[in-house]
């Protein structure tokens, strides 16, 4: 019994609940849901968002956050794409393209940890400069003609399915351990959840928040090229908006803009959900124009349910630990 | 028109599963300090938040001047003439003093906007209330130190013209210097008719301050009595409801310390101290003194790595060390326990196993992976050890009482088994109980032959738990006394470098 109450305390549980009832549902609303075609369809539209939600998520225990992905998935999709059109080997395209990523996030990074400036001005300056050097590089144009070998890293399937899709699964399931579990990452929570405390914790924090920024540029640069190869092309205006999409899957998932609570698996299911919501609104024939407004209110949903039973229960989970503004309530305003 | 000004009969509290006050009494005369004590969880809190109109008692009644009150919000009991003054400081430290006193009342003019010169006038009126008309009211409170910060909460309070002023551990960030400024401030409010109700865990300030007092003890009425009429043991007898013996313990006799575990010669930063040097044997205790501002926490964070040193050696075990972070202090078996537990010490969201663990993520982890066990196991040996009540382990130590989140952060600090152990403030916030037991802890913890150098300001608290005392001026060590037989005038004549003035808490 109180293995079951620890369970169903934990978020993951609750969005994994919300899931299974919106796949449930579904499937008895629409015939067609259920089908490969339209499950793949949706799994690889949000293997995109997924992949850079990873980095995103332990960025954001840490108590950061970033603007400026969607813009390093237009920029280094640019990049990359730039070398192999002037006839730069794939391979080495494709990690420069990486490394172009990691390199806009260490810019982040330096800027957020070493010169002390606030994360959301210093990514959302990065988010301007990075869309404005794509547009720059490429003259505004979108760039196509890739070697076959490229297209493969968002066209080839395995058993069926996209690589898109299996890249982003490899990935949350790593990275869902590493950050559970791994020493190194764990440091993170502490950073989030007290920064001052974590210095004298011994932990490396700006170190570690540098770190966090590069792999989420790092993700972004690997979503980047994994998206211009599915496409066929690099466009400029790729990965606009996404950073939103990803920050609210993040933050369904449980984590907070404060830092010190969050898991990948969270994450995913954010993504997840969002996808599935969207993609039933369209089986169910509801205007399109409907999609955003829904998104937007199970992310306030999310967070109000989440409020109310942290008011009530505590997290017992290893990671998320909850979050009692006590002082604030015994605080007359 | 009622002797007392402020009455509260039978209260009585619940919430969900605690009754948290249980019929509570008190009286409080027009024009005099009343002191209210009793351990962490004896219901002060719960009493002054009913009092405020912020909790509804559910039942029992409150009269102001002998009529019987109902508030039905915190804005309605400053309405009656209430006011209080948090622990927490709640200013706005980037907004000038006028501003912060006034916060929300600026005088305006005939269209609404404010009226900056009637403001400044205002606010020099009330300085003048402290005799610090020297102070420019259009300055940030930021700006000013922590005593004249706490002059601007005050002022802050009062502005409000009330008849009852409540201070929460209004000393707690304060010197003794400072203390006293404080006290007689207090004194000004009292002499002009305003009842202050006085809440602190420094029992002795009691008897400097307060002429009547209530004990409370377990959310019920004890007893309360003139303070002329009463001595320290027969108030903690009666918050504890138990005598408690002498809470510092026996100092063990010098022959039983080992050998000089840390050394530092010649420890200087500029503008932080200059002329540092001490030494300190394994078991040993020694007490770090001085005024806040003499330089001794900065001591020792440069020793922990935690600030930068400018020039000086350090010896561990007779081995010249420089850690140059927390990290590597650490990993040399160096640990620093902060004096400000809520905003650098723990982790206030996490629950108590997270906070053990924060500091030795290494030794509870079997290869790179975090072991749960292992920190479970851990955080379990603390909670026993330090007999932390916890309630359910899940919770965030955020819930817990100060002396328990005390007591949380030296066990996350004695569980990396320190060779050097530096404790700034151990027991601030901290109630008489909690404090007698910490006290144990740190002596245990000597006795197993770690080095322990313990900043305060609480000089009672130097005098009992120190083997040696260093006083620190200006950021220089003045000079060093044997715990046995040195006296709060000889450590206050060395910290303050004159002849002592009888100025102090302890």
């Amino acid at each position: 019994m109180n293995w079951l109450k620890r369970v169903t305390r934990q978020r993951e549980f609750m969005i994994a609940a919300i899931v299974a009832a919106v796949f449930i549902g579904m499937s008895f609303a629409s015939p067609y849901f259920l089908s490969s075609g339209n499950i793949l369809a949706l799994l690889l539209g949000l293997s995109i968002e997924a992949i850079i939600a990873i980095a995103m998520t332990n960025l954001m225990v840490s108590g950061g956050f970033d603007m400026s992905v969607g813009s390093i998935v237009a920029f280094t999709g640019a990049a990359t794409a730039m070398l192999m059109v002037k006839g730069v080997p794939v391979v080495i395209s494709v990690i420069a393209g990486l490394a172009i990523g990691g390199a806009a996030g260490l810019f982040n990074g330096f800027i957020v940890a070493k010169i002390g400036v606030n994360p959301f001005v210093t990514t959302l300056s990065s988010l301007s400069i990075f869309r404005g050097l794509t547009l720059i590089i490429t003259g505004g144009k979108n760039i196509t003609g890739f070697a076959d070998s490229f297209k493969a890293i968002g066209q080839a399937s395995l058993f069926g399915i996209q690589t898109p899709i299996i890249i982003a699964f490899v990935l949350i399931v790593i990275g869902d351990i590493m950050l559970r579990h791994f020493r190194f990452f764990r440091r993170n929570y502490y950073i989030g959840g007290n920064e001052r405390a974590a210095r004298l914790s011994g932990i490396p924090v700006d170190r570690m928040k540098m770190l966090a920024y590069v792999l989420t540029g790092l993700f972004a640069g690997l979503a980047g090229i994994v998206m211009a190869a599915r496409l066929g092309a690099a466009s400029v205006t790729a990965g606009t908006g996404l950073e939103l999409r990803v920050m609210t899957a993040v933050i369904i998932g449980g984590a907070s803009l404060q830092g010190g609570e969050g898991t990948v698996l969270g994450a995913f299911l954010g993504s997840l959900l969002m996808a599935l919501i969207t993609n039933a609104l369209t089986l169910l024939g509801v205007d399109v124009y409907w999609q955003t407004f829904v998104i937007g209110a199970t992310l306030l949903a999310s967070v109000l349910v989440d409020q109310a039973g942290k008011k009530r229960t505590q997290a017992a989970v290893p990671l998320t630990a909850g979050r009692v503004d006590a002082d604030a309530q015994k605080r007359p305003s | 028109m009622s002797d007392y000004i402020l009455e509260a009969r039978d209260i009585t509290k619940t919430f969900p599963g605690v009754r948290a006050l249980d019929g509570v009494n008190l009286r409080v005369k027009r024009g005099e300090t009343h002191a209210v004590v009793g351990e962490n969880g004896a219901g002060k809190s719960t009493l002054m938040l009913v009092l405020t109109g912020v909790h509804r008692q559910d039942s029992g009644s409150i009269l102001l001047d002998g009529k019987p009150v109902h508030f039905s919000s915190y804005q309605d009991a400053v309405r009656h003439g209430i006011a209080i003054v948090y622990q927490d400081l709640s200013i706005v430290p980037s907004l000038s003093v006028a501003e912060n006193i006034f916060a929300n009342r600026q005088p305006v003019n005939g269209l609404g906007f404010i009226d900056h010169k009637e403001l400044v006038r205002k606010t020099r009126e009330a300085l003048a209330l402290f005799d610090l008309q020297q102070i420019d009211p259009m300055i940030p409170v930021k700006s000013l130190g922590h005593a004249l910060q706490q002059v601007v909460e005050i002022l802050k309070a009062i502005s409000t013209d009330p008849s009852v002023l409540i201070l929460d551990e209004p000393t707690s960030s304060l010197t003794d210097v400072e203390a006293a400024q404080l006290f007689l401030n207090i004194r000004r409010l009292t002499a002009r008719g305003i009842a202050c109700l006085y809440i602190s865990h420094h029992l002795s300030e009691i008897f400097e301050i307060a002429k009547t007092v209530t004990i409370l003890r377990d959310g019920r009425f004890v007893c309360d009595a003139e303070v002329k009429d009463i001595d320290e043991d027969f108030l903690v007898s009666n918050m504890v409801g138990r005598k408690i013996a002498d809470i510092y313990g026996e100092r063990p006799a010098a022959e039983t310390f080992g050998p000089v575990r840390f050394e530092a010669r010649g420890l200087r930063r500029e503008g932080a101290f200059s002329d540092v040097s001490l030494s300190v044997r394994a078991g040993e205790i020694i007490g770090l003194s001085g005024l806040v501002g003499a330089g001794r926490t900065e001591v020792g964070r440069a020793i922990f790595g935690a600030d930068p040193l400018g020039a000086g050696t350090m010896f561990l075990d007779g081995n010249r060390i420089s850690p140059r972070s927390p990290h590597e202090a650490i990993g040399l078996g160096i640990g620093y326990l902060t004096e400000d537990r809520k905003t650098e010490g723990l982790y206030l969201d996490f629950p108590i196993r997270m906070n053990i663990a924060s500091n030795r993520l290494e030794r509870l982890s079997r290869g790179p992976f975090v072991s749960e066990s292992r920190v479970k196991e851990a955080a379990e040996r603390a909670v026993r050890d330090y007999r932390i009540a916890s309630g359910a382990g899940g919770k965030p130590v955020r819930t817990l009482s100060g002396g328990n989140q005390q007591k949380v952060l030296l066990g996350v600090w004695i569980g990396i088994e320190p060779r050097l152990l530096i404790v700034d403030e151990p027991t601030r916030g901290v109630d008489v109980g909690a404090r007698s037991e910490i006290y144990a802890f740190l002596r245990a913890l000597a006795a197993k032959g770690t080095a322990i150098i313990m900043i305060s300001s609480d000089l009672t608290e130097i005098l009992g738990l120190s083997d040696r005392i260093y006083v620190m001026r200006s950021g220089n060590i003045v000079g060093e006394l044997e715990g046995r037989g040195a006296t709060e005038q000889g450590v206050i004549s060395l910290a303050t470098g004159a002849a002592a003035g009888g100025v102090g808490k302890g």
